[in-house]
């Protein structure tokens, strides 16, 4: 599998100063005379780039190349204004950006390590629109304004053994990405996969155009069924490059072989050099990685392993729920336990429910504390809480509900006792019914409750229907 | 080293191909001759003993590192980046379709 990343934390492209955040804008405005390849133009490294492909290769445990230079990748297609991609190259001389590393997933209780043969830094192609589809759009349309982003690709062992595993291998490297923080991947395009998928036995095919975490299964999955079919009907497969339309994969030209792209050193680059000293200073200022802090938040805050796992999904709600738990000192491993459950659970379930992230509702850590204590000092019951969290969500503490509540409530006897009186004589069949039926009474309190829009006191209400009904 | 360095009218196919050129027939009897006696005048190169030589991938030694800032400038204005584009459509560079047939 080869997954490409932008690196959309830049603020420019990689090799020109052009704007980097291209999403919203008109179709070629973000464009110079370097990154649309006009004659005479020199490239020039964003050093931004560089750093950021250290972090990813660090938290991707990979072995940094020392020395290493970018290499002209040539080949014709509208997407590359200069008829090649200025990329890596780990032959000919040439190093990857690093070599190695791994993620380590978690399939159905069982862990493996997805080994990466290397990480490359390479410039992004241009974007290419086409007039319905690609089979009958009559031309291409060009945007060159992602022409040029920074790429970090990366390239796995040939190791992943199912879709799922495939799925999973992206869940977490998209973790570590987001830890690293040097992407946003929630960004449309930010992540295009490339799968090259073969039945054991037979040639490949490589499938591109997976552009979203969503599609990669259902993009293997068909592939897999249309090569075991062509299999089966006894025809070979054909060593191509497919392209997956969101449906199903078809045919786009048939596999160029490595020597194609005719490879060499790119001249209007000097060599990076990357010393020992400058990977110890980027280790130094990385944060901490999601497979660190599992076993970290398991000692430090008593979890299991199943809830230490599950907190790290998310970058954001694990550091909400470390600025939860350590805002009260008087939480313990009990408490711990609790605000994990409350915030994956309830908290998690809402968000997910309205499609909303953490950052952007007004909750903030300590009102989950203040839910805890509210519950363990007896002011209102677990049930309560649950049908408090959308008002939580949306900026209230429970502690400022009760208050509000409390603020409202009407226990003037004499408000009172006009809304009680006004019930009785809008309701003559429930005090019709009220000598034979007990839950008369309760009906009656419940009117009494409506047009207080729920404020009376229930106590006083209680005693002044009482008095009244006797 | 042998003079005579024949580039294939196959080997002229490929090549052709990578590079997207439809070539007439005159063209790739012209070509081949000519790409030949290209290669001819490389080949002087195998005469000499590199064998302890490192190979040079840039030719200015000591130079690395050339880095600059992120911070974005001005780019140019899509009028001016279509300027010399001989096709184009509503902002766009036009090319042809990718898939043929
Ligand atoms: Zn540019």
């Amino acid at each position: 599998m080869e997954v490409h990343i932008q690196l959309t934390k830049l603020r420019t492209k990689l090799f020109c100063s052009c704007n980097s955040d291209y999403r919203d804008a008109e179709p070629n405005t973000h464009l110079c005379p370097i990154c649309i390849g006009l004659p005479g133009t020199l490239p020039v490294i964003n050093n931004k780039a560089i750093e950021f492909a250290t972090k990813i290769a660090l938290g991707l445990n990979c072995q940094i190349n020392e020395v290493m230079y970018f290499f002209r990748k040539n080949y014709f297609y509208p997407d590359l204004p200069k008829g090649f991609q200025i990329s890596q190259y780990n032959k000919a001389g040439g190093k990857a950006f690093a070599d190695g590393g791994k993620v380590t997933i978690r399939l159905n209780s069982n862990k493996k390590d997805i080994l990466l043969d290397r990480i490359h830094l390479e410039e992004d192609p241009a974007r290419l629109v086409h007039k319905g589809s690609i089979r009958t759009s009559p031309y291409t349309l060009v945007d060159y304004n992602r022409s040029g982003i920074a790429l970090i690709e990366i390239v796995t062992e040939p190791v992943l053994s199912s879709p799922a595993e495939a799925r999973e291998f992206l869940n977490q490297l998209k973790l570590i990405v987001q830890y690293t923080g040097i992407s946003d991947l929630s960004l449309e395009g930010s992540l295009r996969v490339d799968a090259n998928i073969s039945i054991k036995g037979h040639p490949r095919a490589e499938v591109k155009n997976i552009n979203s975490f969503k599609e990669v299964e259902s993009a293997l999955i068909y592939e897999i069924m249309r090569q075991k079919n062509e299999i089966k009907k006894g025809k070979e497969i054909i060593q191509e490059t497919r392209h997956w339309d969101g449906r199903v994969t078809i045919p786009l030209r048939t596999k160029e072989f490595e020597k194609d792209y005719r490879y060499f050193p790119e001249q209007d680059l000097v060599p990076i050099i990357i010393t020992k000293k400058n990977i110890d200073e980027i280790r130094e200022s990385l944060p901490e990685m999601p497979y660190e802090r599992v076993s970290r938040l398991q000692h430090q805050y008593m979890l299991s392993e199943f809830d230490a796992e599950n907190l790290i999904l998310d970058k954001d709600i694990a550091d909400f729920y470390e600025n939860g738990v350590n805002s009260d000192p008087t939480f313990g491993p009990n408490e711990f336990k609790l605000y994990c459950n409350w915030l994956m659970n309830d908290i998690v379930g809402w968000l997910n429910e309205n499609n909303s992230k953490i950052i952007d509702t007004k909750l903030k850590p300590h009102y989950i504390v203040d839910l805890i204590l509210n519950i363990k000092k007896g002011t209102i019951t677990t049930k309560m809480a649950k049908t408090m969290i959308n008002d939580m969500m949306k900026g209230k503490t429970i502690s400022k509900i009760l208050e509000d509540k409390d603020k409202k409530r009407i226990s003037n006897e004499f408000i009172l006792e006009k809304y009680c009186k006004e019930a009785i004589e809008e309701n003559p069949n429930i005090i019709k019914d009220f000598e034979k039926n007990p839950k008369a009474f309760e009906a009656l309190i419940g009117r009494v409750m409506a047009k207080t829009k729920g404020q009376a006191d229930p106590k006083i209400t209680r005693k002044i229907l009482r008095n009244l009904l006797h | 080293m042998p003079e005579k360095e024949e580039i294939s009218e196959d080997t002229l196919e490929y090549i052709s191909k990578l590079a997207l050129l439809d070539l007439k027939e005159e063209e790739k009897s012209k070509l081949v001759k000519q790409l030949s006696e290209i290669l001819i005048y490389f080949n002087k190169l195998n005469d000499l003993d590199t064998e302890n030589i490192k190979p040079m991938t840039h030719p200015i030694e000591g130079l690395q590192n050339v880095f600059r800032k992120d911070i974005p400038k001005k780019s140019l204005s899509n009028e001016e980046a279509l300027k010399n584009a001989e096709h184009k459509k509503n902002g766009f560079f036009k090319a042809p379709k990718i898939l043929k047939g």
